[in-house]
C-alpha cells in the first residue's frame, strides 16, 4: 500500500487579504453548501481512482477552512474516512483564521479527528494586520489559541510573516516574542512575497506603502531564527520551526517528493509520476463533478530528469539536507556524477556544505537558495 | 511577352519629352505624399493599386518616416500642351548619413522639386540637399505644401526660401499634397521648367548607377540614368570604377512593376540586370559603359563611400557567429556602404567590427539584423576613426579603442570634426549653445532666417555627435530643432582611452576614447548605469572607470542578500519550478565576465542619453 498525503482546499474567505493571490472567494452559505457537496463527491471519486493507498496526513487548507460551519468539516472528514484508508496515527491539520474560531468549533474539529491546528497569526501588531487586510486582531489570536487548547489541541502551528509593509525590525521582533510566549508546537515564518495581481503589489508600485528593504528583511529573518532556537524551536525547513517531534508531516511529504492527492477547487495532486491540478473556476468544477468526471484542468508528466531536479530543489530546503545514499537509492544513479559540479561550485561559494554524505544549505545558502536550486534544473 | 510588347512601343518617347527630376524635402514636409499624388494623377496607377507612400520601400523606413534606399518611378503625363511626357521621378534618401547617395540620384536628374512645409519653413536637411542639387546644376522648382493647414504662412515661407536659398519662388505652386490641391500646377511646372535631357544615343554607352539592390531571383538590379549611347540585353558592359564586366540580361523601366524594354537610350532612366552577385560590383556612382566600345571618360563624382562610424557587433549568448556573419553578408550584398571584418573581444568573444555611414545607418543595420534576421546581437559603443601619430612617426587610423597604442608610444592624436548647422526657433538658442559648449563645440556664427528662427553654425567633434547629441538636442528643443552636418576634417585633440573594470577585470567591450575633460563625467555615468543594470551577485562587485592605471570613478554593486522562495508546498511546486526555470533562462542570456554575469542591456546602456 502506497502512503499519500491528502490536501483538501476550502476556497472561501470572509475577505481576501491584500497580499493574497490564492484562489478564494467571499463565502455565502449557499455557495459553501454546494461546494462541500461536490467536494465530498470528488473525495469519493478520487478514492476510486487510487484504491491502493493509505492516507498518512491530511491538510485542510484555504482560503479559510474555519469559515465553514463545523458540521461541514465533520461531513468532509466523515467522507474521507468512509472512502479512503486513513492511517490510525494520521496527522490531520486544519487552517484557522483567528477571527472565525469558537470553542464549539474547536471541540467539533477534535471530534472529527482533526488533531493539528494551524493559526494564521501573521502579526501581533493590529496596525500592520489592518494594512495587510487581515480581519483579526492580536487579542483574537490569544483567544483562539486558548480555545484550541481548551478543546484539546496539542499540536498547534502559528503562521507569522515578516517583511510586511511599514514593519520595523523592532515591530517584528515584538510579534515574534509574543508568538513564542504562546508556546505553540510549531511556527511557520514567511517573508512576504509581493505577488502581482494583489492590492498590496499595486499600492507598493504606486508608492502608497513602503516595505522594509532587503537588508532589514534579512535581519528580521536571521534574528528570528536565533530567537526561535533560543525559544526551543528547531528550524527544519527554510520557513519552518518546530519543537522536537512536531515537524509537520504533511508538508515534509511535499519536500520529500512523496505522493499527494489534492481535492477541491484549484488543488494539485502529484502521484504515480503525474502532476495534475483541478479547475480554479467554480462552475467548471461543479459541472465536471455533476457529470461524474474529475474536475482536472491540466497536468504535466514529470520526466525523470525533472523529478530528480525537484527532489533536489525541495529536499535542499530541509535542514536535514539531502542524503546522497537516499538519492542514489531512489534514482539508482550516481549523485556526484549528476550534481558533482553544482555541489562543488556552491560549496566553494559557501552556499552549501557536504558532511557525512549529506548536502545542506548553509545559513547564507538559506538566503540565496534559488541560486543553488536553479543549477539543479535540467 | 506579347503584353509587354505593346507597352514597349508606348514607352519609347522623344528625348525632348523626357523630364528627370527628384523631390527634395525635410522629413514630414510631404515628399512621399506628393510623390503619391503625382503617381496617381499621371494615371499610371489607380488609387486601388497605390500602396500608401509607394516610394518608401522598407518597413523600417516607413516607421521612421525616412527614405533610405532610393528608387525611380516612370510616369506618363499628358500635359496641357497636348503632348505626352515621360516623367522619371527619382527618389532621394533624406538623411545626412546618405548624402553621397543623394548626390548620385540628383546627378541623374535635370531638375528638383523642393517641397517646403507652409507652416515649418526651410529645415537644415532641406538646405543641405538643396545645396547638393545646386552643385549638380539642377533646375529647382519650389513648392509650398500643407497650404490647407490653418497655420500655413506661405508668403513668409516664400520670402524665407528666397532669402536663404536665393531662388525665385513667387510663382511657386501653393499646394496641399494631402488633398491633391494644385498638384496639377506642379506637373505643368515640371514640363515647362525642368530641361529635357541631352545626350547622343549614337555615342558609346555612358550610364550612371544611382542605386542598386539585390534580390535572390535576379541578382543585383541597377537603377541607371543613360547619358550617352544605348544599352540593351545581350550587350557586354563594364563598370568603370570596379573594372568588372557583365552581360546585360534585361533592361526596362519601373512603373508599378518592372517592365522590360528592348533598350534604354540617352536621357532615359530605368533598370538593368546582368547577373551581378553583389552590390559591391555595381556601386552607386559608377559609370556603365560598353565593354567593346568604351566611352573615354567616366561620369564625374564617383567616390567609394567611406564609413564614418564604427562599432562592434557580437552574437549574443546562444547566437552563432556564423549566423551573424551570413546576415551581415546578406545585408552587404544590398548595401555597399556597410563594411565589416571579424574581431575578437575578451568580454564578448568572436564578433565583427562594422563600419557605417553614420549613426542612423548603424541603427538601421542593427535593427535589420534583429528584425529581418531575428538575431540576438550585442552592439558596442560606436566609435569614430581617430588618427594617431606615434612617436616613431607612424600614423595609425584607430576605430576600435582596444587597438590604441600605449600612451608612451603616442606622439599626438587627432579626431574628426564636423561642421554642423542647427536650425531652431530662437527660444532654444540658449539651450543649444549650452549643449554645443558641453559637447566641445566651437561656435562659428548665427544667422537669422526670420524673426523667430535662426541657424547656428558650430564645429563639433564627431565623437560627441555620435554619443548622444541627437537625443540631447531633441530633448532640449522638444524636437523643434533640425540638425545637419558634414565632415570638416581632423583636429588635434587631448584624447584618452578610458577603460571600465568590472570586479577588477577590464572589459574591453566598454572601452572608449574620450576627451580628457569629459573622461571623469563619462566614467562616472557609465559606472552608475552599470550598477543599475548588472544584477546583484553573491559578492560585492566593484565597477571602476580608469585611464591607464588611474581609477577615475568607482561604484559598487552590493552583494545579493536574498534570493529565496519563502513558501513551497504542494500546489506551488510546478509554479515555483517555472519561476526558477525563468531565472535560469535569464542567467543563461548573460555574459560571463570573470565571475560576474553581465546582462546584454549593459552594453547598450552605456550609449544612452542621460536626461540630466
Amino acid at each position: 500500500m502506497e502512503k499519500a498525503g491528502l490536501y483538501i482546499h476550502i476556497p472561501f474567505c470572509e475577505r481576501k487579504c491584500h497580499y493574497c493571490d490564492f484562489t478564494s472567494v467571499p463565502g455565502n452559505n449557499d455557495l459553501m453548501d454546494r461546494y462541500v457537496e461536490r467536494l465530498i463527491k470528488e473525495i469519493s471519486m478520487a478514492s476510486d481512482t487510487y484504491e491502493d493507498i493509505n492516507i498518512g496526513t491530511i491538510f485542510i487548507g484555504g482560503g479559510t477552512p474555519s469559515i465553514l460551519h463545523e458540521n461541514k468539516i465533520a461531513d468532509i472528514m466523515d467522507a474521507v474516512r468512509r472512502d479512503f484508508s486513513l492511517d490510525t496515527h494520521a496527522e490531520v491539520t486544519i487552517e484557522i483564521n483567528p477571527g472565525t474560531l469558537t470553542v464549539d468549533k474547536a471541540i467539533s474539529y477534535r471530534a472529527s479527528g482533526i488533531n493539528r491546528a494551524s493559526v494564521g497569526i501573521q502579526s501581533m501588531n493590529n496596525g500592520i494586520l489592518k494594512t495587510i487586510g487581515r480581519i483579526h486582531s492580536e487579542e483574537q489570536v490569544l483567544t483562539t489559541v486558548e480555545n484550541l487548547r481548551r478543546a484539546g489541541f496539542e499540536n498547534i502551528n502559528g503562521d507569522i510573516m515578516f517583511g510586511l509593509p511599514h514593519q520595523s525590525i523592532e515591530d517584528f521582533l515584538q510579534t515574534l516574542d509574543k508568538v513564542i510566549s504562546l508556546e505553540l508546537e510549531h511556527i511557520s515564518m514567511y517573508g512576504l512575497i509581493l505577488e502581482e495581481n494583489t492590492p498590496l503589489y499595486r499600492w507598493y508600485n504606486r508608492g502608497l506603502v513602503c516595505m522594509p528593504d532587503e537588508d532589514e528583511e534579512r535581519v528580521m529573518y536571521h534574528t528570528a531564527i536565533d530567537s526561535l532556537e533560543f525559544g526551543g524551536y528547531r528550524q527544519y525547513e527554510i520557513s519552518n520551526f518546530a519543537k522536537e517531534g512536531f515537524e509537520c508531516r504533511h508538508n515534509l511529504g511535499y519536500w520529500k517528493l512523496r505522493p499527494y492527492i489534492g481535492v477541491g477547487l484549484s488543488s494539485h495532486s502529484s502521484i504515480s509520476g503525474r502532476r495534475y491540478w483541478n479547475s480554479s473556476n467554480f462552475s467548471d468544477y461543479f459541472n465536471k463533478l455533476d457529470r461524474g468526471i474529475l474536475p482536472i484542468a491540466g497536468d504535466e508528466t514529470i520526466s525523470r530528469d525533472l523529478m530528480e531536479a525537484e527532489y533536489m530543489i525541495l529536499g535542499i530546503r530541509l535542514n536535514e539536507g539531502i542524503s546522497i545514499e537516499d538519492y542514489e537509492k531512489r534514482f539508482n544513479t550516481s549523485f556526484m556524477g549528476k550534481y558533482g559540479e553544482v555541489i562543488n561550485n556552491h560549496t566553494k561559494s559557501g552556499l552549501i556544505q557536504l558532511d557525512d554524505g549529506t548536502i545542506r544549505l548553509t545559513r547564507k545558502g538559506m538566503d540565496l537558495s534559488n541560486q543553488v536550486e536553479i543549477d539543479f534544473l535540467p | 511577352m506579347d503584353k509587354s510588347d505593346t507597352r514597349r512601343k508606348s514607352m519609347h518617347i522623344k528625348q525632348e519629352n523626357i523630364r528627370n527630376f527628384s523631390i527634395i524635402a525635410h522629413i514630414d514636409h510631404g515628399k512621399s505624399t506628393l510623390a503619391d499624388r503625382l503617381i496617381e494623377m499621371t494615371g499610371m496607377l489607380t488609387s486601388r493599386e497605390m500602396q500608401e507612400q509607394v516610394l518608401d520601400k522598407m518597413d523600417l523606413e516607413r516607421e521612421r518616416g525616412i527614405t533610405i534606399k532610393l528608387k525611380a518611378v516612370r510616369l506618363v503625363y499628358k500635359a496641357k500642351d497636348g503632348q505626352e511626357y515621360v516623367f522619371n521621378l527619382i527618389d532621394t534618401p533624406g538623411h545626412v548619413d546618405f548624402n553621397y547617395e543623394v548626390s548620385r540620384s540628383l546627378a541623374a536628374c535635370e531638375g528638383a522639386v523642393l517641397v517646403v512645409d507652409a507652416t515649418q519653413g526651410v529645415e537644415a536637411q532641406t538646405l543641405a540637399n538643396v545645396y547638393l542639387a545646386i552643385d549638380q546644376d539642377l533646375e529647382i522648382l519650389p513648392v509650398i505644401n500643407k497650404i490647407d493647414l490653418p497655420s500655413a504662412r506661405p508668403e513668409e515661407i516664400i520670402n524665407e526660401i528666397e532669402d536663404i536659398i536665393g531662388i525665385e519662388s513667387h510663382d511657386a505652386p501653393l499646394i496641399s499634397a494631402k488633398d491633391g490641391l494644385n498638384v496639377e500646377q506642379v506637373l505643368e511646372e515640371i514640363v515647362k521648367k525642368v530641361p529635357a535631357p541631352k545626350g547622343d544615343s549614337k555615342a558609346p554607352l555612358k550610364a550612371l548607377i544611382f542605386d542598386s539592390y539585390y534580390d535572390s531571383y535576379k541578382g543585383v538590379t541597377c537603377y541607371i540614368r543613360v547619358f550617352e549611347g544605348q544599352v540593351k540585353p545581350g550587350m557586354m558592359v563594364k563598370m568603370m570604377a570596379t573594372g568588372k564586366s557583365f552581360e546585360v540580361t534585361e533592361v526596362g523601366v519601373n512603373t508599378s512593376k518592372h517592365i522590360p524594354l528592348d533598350s534604354l537610350s540617352a536621357g532615359e532612366v530605368g533598370y538593368l540586370t546582368a547577373s551581378i552577385k553583389n552590390v559591391k560590383e555595381a556601386r552607386v556612382g559608377d559609370t556603365i559603359t560598353d565593354l567593346k566600345h568604351p566611352t573615354a571618360e567616366p561620369l564625374p563624382g564617383y567616390k567609394k563611400v567611406i564609413p564614418m562610424v564604427y562599432c562592434g557587433i557580437y552574437p549574443a549568448e546562444g547566437e552563432d557567429f556564423n549566423t551573424v556573419r551570413d546576415a551581415l553578408e546578406k545585408l552587404q550584398v544590398n548595401d555597399a556602404a556597410l563594411v565589416f571584418e571579424p574581431e575578437t573581444s575578451v568580454a564578448l568573444g568572436f564578433g565583427f567590427r562594422c563600419g557605417f555611414l553614420g549613426l542612423l545607418h548603424m541603427e538601421i543595420i542593427q535593427e535589420r539584423l534583429e528584425r529581418e534576421f531575428d538575431l540576438n546581437i550585442i552592439t558596442t559603443a560606436p566609435s569614430v576613426i581617430y588618427r594617431v601619430t606615434k612617436t616613431s612617426g607612424e600614423v595609425l587610423e584607430i576605430q576600435n579603442p582596444s587597438n590604441l597604442p600605449a600612451p608612451a608610444e603616442i606622439h599626438y592624436m587627432e579626431e574628426p570634426i564636423v561642421s554642423a548647422n542647427i536650425m531652431t526657433p530662437t527660444d532654444y538658442v540658449g539651450a543649444i549653445m549650452e549643449l554645443c559648449q558641453n559637447k566641445r563645440g566651437t561656435f562659428k556664427n548665427m544667422e537669422y532666417l526670420e524673426e523667430t528662427r535662426v541657424v547656428l553654425h558650430y564645429d563639433l567633434p564627431l565623437n560627441e555627435v555620435i554619443y548622444d547629441f541627437f537625443d540631447a538636442l531633441k530633448s532640449k528643443t522638444r524636437g523643434y530643432a533640425s540638425f545637419d552636418y558634414e565632415l570638416k576634417g581632423y583636429q588635434q585633440s587631448e584624447l584618452v582611452k578610458m577603460d571600465i573594470l568590472i570586479n577588477s577585470e577590464l572589459v574591453d567591450a566598454f572601452s572608449l576614447i574620450v576627451h580628457e575633460d569629459k573622461a571623469y563625467e563619462r566614467g562616472r555615468t557609465i559606472a552608475e548605469r552599470l550598477v543599475d543594470v548588472i544584477p546583484r551577485h553573491q559578492f560585492a562587485v566593484p565597477i571602476q572607470a580608469a585611464i591607464g592605471s588611474k581609477i577615475i570613478a568607482r561604484e559598487t554593486i552590493r552583494a545579493l542578500r536574498k534570493d529565496v522562495l519563502a513558501k513551497c508546498y504542494g500546489g506551488d511546486i510546478s509554479r515555483k519550478r517555472k519561476l526558477l526555470e525563468k531565472q535560469k533562462e535569464g542567467k543563461k542570456r548573460m555574459r560571463q565576465i570573470g565571475s560576474v554575469e553581465v546582462p546584454q542591456e549593459a552594453f547598450l546602456t552605456v550609449l544612452k542619453y542621460d536626461e540630466k
